[in-house]
């Protein structure tokens, strides 16, 4: 119970601090990159404010923590090696972001916010990653074997 | 000549250090990755007592949404033009390219550069690199409406 509740907590938190920072507004996201019009930086001074509370809290966990208060352990990322994969997807990532103005944070709480374009978006968007995760899935359980090894070794985020 | 209308770096900052608390406390606490793709994703995964706690953070989100949305309507403007075939194309791609790059702008590009992993680094760069030429076309190009 307390593990939904707490996620429950973190997700609300996180919903919060995106609209705070500008980020559920697809104009300040193209505007990140729209160097030839009116140029707004706001999108790097949130990735900074995030990594300047983040990285001090995560260095220090790794270092000196057993394990999380209510999880029997840390559940991190593996892999370091760079992959097709990892360039492909990241790569069409980034043209879907830059075309609609949303990324999956922004576009999950913009829809509780009621926004007509976030529900299309979003919608699309669970289409894309549900279509993707059963697809491997299916591919797995054909092979007998792990067709994606990056998604059964821990995804990065 | 060079503009910054828009630039509003105090709340953003502000925002992103909540953000990071956030991702801080999904850590201590669950000793989780705060990235949103990689948490949808494992919805449908379906592993034993790996759901819940997905869907309650997908639910904190949209429920941050719904209550701030009540005070403060023009934190979610969309002040670009867009058309629905636009929205449901990039909506299709960022929800493919996530799971296929396996993280987005949270798991990529704050847990995962906060970590200073090499992966998320190189991600990050990727996603940034074809998210500007996508804007450059649109605005510079196809004059700002798709």
């Amino acid at each position: 119970m307390k593990i939904k509740v707490g996620a429950f907590l973190g997700g609300t938190l996180f919903g919060v601090g995106l609209a705070i920072a500008g980020m559920t507004q697809p104009a300040k996201i193209i505007g990140f990159f729209d160097f030839f019009g009116s140029w707004d930086p706001s999108l790097a001074f949130v990735m900074l404010g995030a990594i300047l509370v983040y990285t001090p809290v995560y260095r220090w966990a790794i270092r000196t923590w057993q394990r999380p208060i209510w999880a029997p352990a840390f559940s991190l990322p593996t892999r370091k090696d760079i992959d097709g994969r990892l360039i492909l997807g990241s790569a069409i990532f980034g043209v879907g972001w830059g075309l609609g103005g949303y990324c999956p944070g922004p576009a999950f709480t913009s829809v509780g916010a009621g926004s007509e374009q976030a529900l299309l978006f979003g919608a699309a968007m669970l289409v894309g990653v549900g279509a993707y995760q059963v697809f491997t899935r299916a591919r797995e359980n054909r092979t007998g074997a792990p067709a994606d090894q990056q998604a059964v070794a821990m995804t990065d985020g | 000549m060079f503009r910054m209308d828009s630039f509003t770096p105090v709340t953003s900052t502000l925002g992103g250090m909540l953000i990071g608390t956030a991702a801080a406390g999904l850590l201590l606490f669950h000793g989780r990755i705060a990235g949103v793709s990689g948490i949808a994703g494992g919805i449908f995964r379906r592993e034993p007592n790996d759901v819940a706690w997905r869907v309650m953070f997908l639910v904190g989100l949209f429920t941050a949404g719904m209550a701030w949305s009540q005070f403060f309507p023009q934190d979610y403007a969309v002040d670009i033009v867009r058309s629905p075939l636009a929205l449901i194309i990039a909506g299709l791609t960022v929800g493919i390219g996530t799971q296929l790059g396996s993280g987005c702008t949270s798991g990529h590009g704050v847990c995962g550069i906060g970590r200073f992993s090499k992966r998320s680094t190189v991600a990050t760069i990727t996603f940034m690199i074809t998210a500007a030429i996508t804007v450059v076309i649109v605005n510079e190009f196809l004059g700002g409406a798709v």
